[in-house]
């Protein structure tokens, strides 16, 4: 055991954890934070994306020991004061879900891509999440909110 | 999918590194671990030690070193993407590591962890190949450089020792009279390259002098397709040589290509890549 200490959503959180227990793991099983999700499980999807410092990581292709003395935001973080973060709202007035199992994954690279300043046109809006899938292949809904966080209009 | 139990150190230096794995026979090196992670959760890879070198900050970098650029092994891709030295001298480079994988994979994976991993279908060492760049590698008996065309020797095979560690990657100054490209085919946007395509031509009045043309997944390594690069140098076009590409390569079948397919695409991507290359 290995002793490692997070700072998720701004709270710190001292942990022993097992080398081998993956960040998503330590997320959701030993922070109760399940809004993160797990999809493929094999650094494809982009469902469980997480902003490590910041930038958005897949975090089940992230040891929890690797993110020792790092800061971590999931979905749960992202909302302040009881107002959505804009392109939680942008998603929500634009639809941008079907099932919603992609949807904290998609937020979270989409949050990171417009902190990056990539979010400039519709075609680098695609390209810049092209790690996260939507089975629903609800694609162009996704495009329309992240473009409307991005322009700062939702 | 959860890897098998390993135990864990975190490298302090390089020396430091150097040490923890030679202690352990079956030790891997950790630095991104966007190629070593998935390998362990599926059993391919199974050390008994990982030394986490990921918080090595001196070992990422991007300088300019006279007659070459110095690029750190744990330069991030993005920051390899987004290196202005490298835009300037070498844009081979930023332009294919921005082709690697998706942004979370180049939030975390290194230019010297992509290289050392070895793999066929992997970006970065045909680039490497095609640039004529060189490895330079720390072990306990010291460093020692070895160019790109010694060190890629087979699937997931390189020509580092179990004990030694990648610490850096030079490339060449490329003149403003060279101009290059790198065109990949994947079956969807975040994967491996069915097969790639680099390329570096030297643009002459309008004519082009020599090229050199690298492969991706065309074989158990990169391979430069050296039919096609000779047939330029002695004053092929593009449009002749190309059909030259896949000459003398042993592409593998599997679930994204035949073989056949792949020796098509690569001649086809290698006009293209000749041709943004070549200005035109």
């Amino acid at each position: 055991m290995r002793h490692v200490a997070l700072t998720v959503n701004g709270s710190r959180h001292e942990l022993e954890l097992e080398p081998r227990e993956l960040l998503v793991y330590v997320l959701r099983e030993r922070l109760g934070l399940t809004g993160t999700t797990i999809g493929c499980d094999t650094s494809s999807c982009g469902a469980c994306t997480v902003l490590v410092g910041g930038e958005s990581v897949k975090s089940c292709t992230m040891l929890g020991v690797q993110a020792d003395g790092l800061e971590i935001t999931t979905i749960e973080g992202l909302a302040s004061n009881g107002q959505l973060h804009a392109v939680q709202q942008a998603f929500h007035e634009h639809h941008a879900l079907q099932c919603g199992y992609c949807t904290p994954g998609m937020v979270l690279a989409a949050v990171s891509l417009i902190e990056e300043g990539k979010a400039t046109s519709e075609s680098a809006i695609r390209e810049g999440l092209e790690g996260n899938l939507c089975r629903c292949t609800g694609y162009h809904n996704i495009v329309r909110a992240v473009s409307a966080a991005a322009a700062g209009v939702s | 999918m959860i890897p098998a139990t390993f135990d864990y150190e975190v490298a302090e230096s390089t020396e430091h590194a150097l040490e923890l794995l030679g202690g352990r026979e079956d030790a891997k090196l950790l630095a991104g671990g966007h190629s070593l992670l998935p390998a362990m959760k599926l059993r391919l890879a199974r050390p008994s030690l990982l030394v986490d070198i990921g918080r090595l900050r001196d070992l990422s970098y991007v300088r300019d070193a006279g007659d070459h650029i110095a690029i750190g092994a744990l330069t991030r891709h993005k920051d390899v993407v987004e290196a202005p030295l490298l835009q300037e001298h070498c844009p081979l480079v930023p332009s294919a590591a921005g082709q690697v994988g998706d942004p979370q994979v180049r939030h975390r994976g290194t230019i010297g962890g992509s290289l050392a991993h070895g793999d066929p279908a992997s970006d970065l060492p045909t680039v490497m190949l095609t640039l004529d760049a060189e490895m330079v590698i720390r072990g306990p008996s010291g460093e020692r450089i070895v160019p790109a065309a010694q060190f890629f020797s087979g699937v997931f095979q390189t020509a580092l020792e179990p004990t030694e560690l990648l610490v850096e990657i030079r490339v060449p100054k490329l003149p403003s009279t060279t101009g290059c490209s790198y065109m990949k085919m994947s079956r969807r946007a975040q994967d491996w390259a069915t097969v790639a395509v680099a390329t570096l031509v030297e643009r002459r009045n309008g004519s082009i002098g020599r090229a050199a043309i690298g492969l991706t997944n065309m074989g158990a390594t990169p391979l430069r397709a050296t039919q096609a690069e000779e047939a330029i140098a002695g004053g092929a076009a593009i449009v002749d040589a190309a059909p030259l590409i896949a000459s003398g390569s042993e592409p593998s079948s599997d679930t994204a290509a035949s073989a056949e397919f792949r020796r098509h695409l690569a001649t086809v991507l290698g006009r293209r890549a000749l041709e943004e290359a070549a200005g035109r």
